[in-house]
């Protein structure tokens, strides 16, 4: 139910953004998704990819601090307020989401988005419970 | 004008022999009272009847800013304690500060040499001097502060800082001499310039003194254009008093040292010799009216040269250059002394932070820190860093009593230096 994100801490320098997406291109590792989290001083960049071993070892060896960490990717119907209920669900359990961002899907009938909570077991109960589709890495890999 | 006509025009072969009878006096004191100089003079093989002319002063001892760590805080008193009137500290590279005390009788001697300087530069008692150095452990504010008294004029004690209160204070009460950093005299003008005030127009000032940090002569220059005022260039450390062991007087061609009270070498570093007359090399000072705490051949680390010639305002000591560099890698910033050092332990001594750090200086009143971060603390968490920069600053303001601007940089991105002086870069041109 959990899948796989990586982590990569990228200072404030001009170009390292594309020094590490080009060290995954070559490599041929496609991403999923991916988000900046962004301070006035350095950044975090977030990717979900299909063989995260091997982008955490690739980055690695391109000399990024790379960390490999679990989040959640639900599937919600792409229809306004489809986000809104998932949230709402663990809000009412009172879950806190530290970052969320959303998949690239080429179907379209539902949006994909990658959560980061607090609690991830607590937080795959709760959405389980209430009939959310959580992404497996099999589903990662195939998408 | 003079201060004291008799003392700061005496005939050279006369002041020779003055600081022989001094340098001789300071030498039996030490060797009777203190117990480091009695162990490096048993080490040497020498007693004060060794010392029969200046040129012996190369026989005695060096006394260097480790001596005085090592024998902080008490170690290096020349008299009883109950004879100490006041403390003064400086930085040290390993976070313990050097001690300087200060007799009665120091304080009298390190004020008569200020009103020499402030004499030699046209003050009278009608002036108001706006004291912008900060005044506590540093030597730089109070050691003014007493010599201006003793001339009789009137001191405002400003402080540093608050620039548009030091502003009003100028219009209020009339300043007309500043002592101050010389980046903060730049700050000073830009401040001005956006308020619309013309110096001239609007302020009463003269002049100002501007000591504590290196500043080139085209910096004077530009503020003098800027201030419409004479600017003029101060030297001391606190291991010497402070401000007033040399000056500038109306002439602005090098500053006169008190020679007097201080025995002058310039010793080439690497080898220890003296170097020629006008020739570069590194201050090194004897202290000849020193009673709490009189240091034989103290090494300022400050590179300097001797000015030849007479000096046409009658005056027959000495001029030496403004600064020309350090032997060491301290820096200055906001007239703090900082050691690389000090800034390694703090770094080394947090959890989180790698080896390699890098040291930016662009400017006197701003110190940057790239740090790089340890792969293994890295664990995504945005928070994570910003709770890592946050203690990194913290700490090292504790340290160095300025605040860094850190940046955290990734792993094995910053040049691996060999040396310490490669983690500084310094991109400063004042």
């Amino acid at each position: 139910m959990k899948i796989k994100q990586i982590s990569v801490f990228l200072e404030n320098k001009r170009g390292r953004l594309l020094e590490a997406t080009e060290a995954l291109a070559k490599s041929g590792i496609n991403i999923r998704a991916l988000s900046i989290a962004d301070t006035s001083e350095f950044g975090i960049l977030r990717l979900i990819v299909a063989d995260s071993e091997q982008a955490k070892h690739i980055l690695e060896k391109n000399n990024f601090a790379v960390r490999e960490n679990d989040v959640l990717a639900v599937a919600i119907p792409d229809v306004p307020g489809g986000l809104a209920s998932v949230l709402k669900i663990l809000n009412d359990k009172g879950l806190n989401v530290e970052y969320i961002y959303a998949f690239v899907q080429r179907s379209g009938e539902k949006a994909i988005v990658v959560l980061k909570v607090e609690n991830l077991d607590l937080g795959i109960e709760a959405l389980v419970e209430r009939g959310v589709v959580l992404l497996t890495s099999k589903d990662i890999e195939q998408l | 004008m003079y201060w004291n006509e008799e003392i700061e025009t005496i005939d050279r072969s006369n002041l020779k022999k003055l600081q022989l009878k001094r340098l001789q006096g300071t030498v039996r004191i030490l060797y009777e009272k203190v117990p480091f100089y009695q162990n490096k003079f048993k080490e040497l093989g020498i007693t004060p009847e060794d010392i029969k002319s200046l040129d012996d002063v190369r026989k005695l001892p060096f006394t260097t800013r480790e001596d005085l760590r090592d024998n902080y805080p008490y170690g290096l008193l020349a008299v009883s304690r109950d004879k100490i009137v006041r403390l003064h500290t400086s930085s040290g590279t390993t976070g313990k500060p050097k001690a300087i005390f200060f007799s009665k009788n120091d304080i009298n001697q390190s004020a008569e040499l200020i009103a020499r300087c402030l004499i030699m530069t046209g003050v009278t008692k009608d002036d108001v001097l706006q004291n912008m150095m900060t005044y506590g452990l540093f030597t730089g504010a109070l050691v003014m502060h007493y010599g201006a008294e003793k001339v009789g004029i009137l001191v405002i004690p400003a402080g540093p800082g608050n620039t548009e209160r030091q502003i009003a204070l100028m219009q209020d009460f009339g300043s007309t001499c500043l002592h101050l950093t010389p980046s903060y005299a730049l700050y000073l003008s830009e401040v001005m310039e956006s308020k619309g005030i013309k110096p001239k127009r609007d302020l009463s000032l003269k002049r100002a003194y501007l000591g504590a940090e290196p500043y080139s002569e085209e910096t004077r220059k530009k503020l003098e254009s800027m201030f419409e005022i004479d600017i003029y260039n101060s030297y001391g450390l606190s291991e010497m008093n402070g401000p007033g062991v040399a000056f500038e007087c109306i002439c602005k061609n090098g500053m006169h040292i008190w020679e007097d009270n201080f025995l002058v070498e310039i010793l080439d570093p690497s080898s220890d010799e003296p170097v020629k007359e006008g020739q570069e090399g590194e201050l090194v000072l004897t202290t000849l009216c020193r009673e709490g705490m009189p240091l034989l051949r103290y090494r300022t680390k400050d590179i300097t040269k001797v000015i030849s010639g007479d000096c046409p305002c009658g005056r027959t000591h000495r001029r030496i250059s403004r600064i020309l560099g350090r032997v060491d890698d301290m820096f200055i910033v906001r007239g703090v002394n900082i050691f690389p050092q000090q800034i390694e332990r703090v770094l080394m001594s947090i959890k989180g932070v790698a080896q390699n750090y890098q040291i930016l200086l662009e400017s006197y009143d701003k110190l940057s820190v790239k740090v790089e971060i340890e792969q293994d603390f890295f664990d995504g968490s945005i928070e994570h860093l910003l709770n890592l920069k946050t203690k990194i600053t913290e700490k090292l303001k504790s340290e160095i009593l300025v605040t860094p601007k850190v940046e955290l940089v990734e792993p094995g991105t910053l040049p691996i230096s060999e040396g310490k002086l490669n983690r500084v870069i310094d991109k400063r041109t004042l």
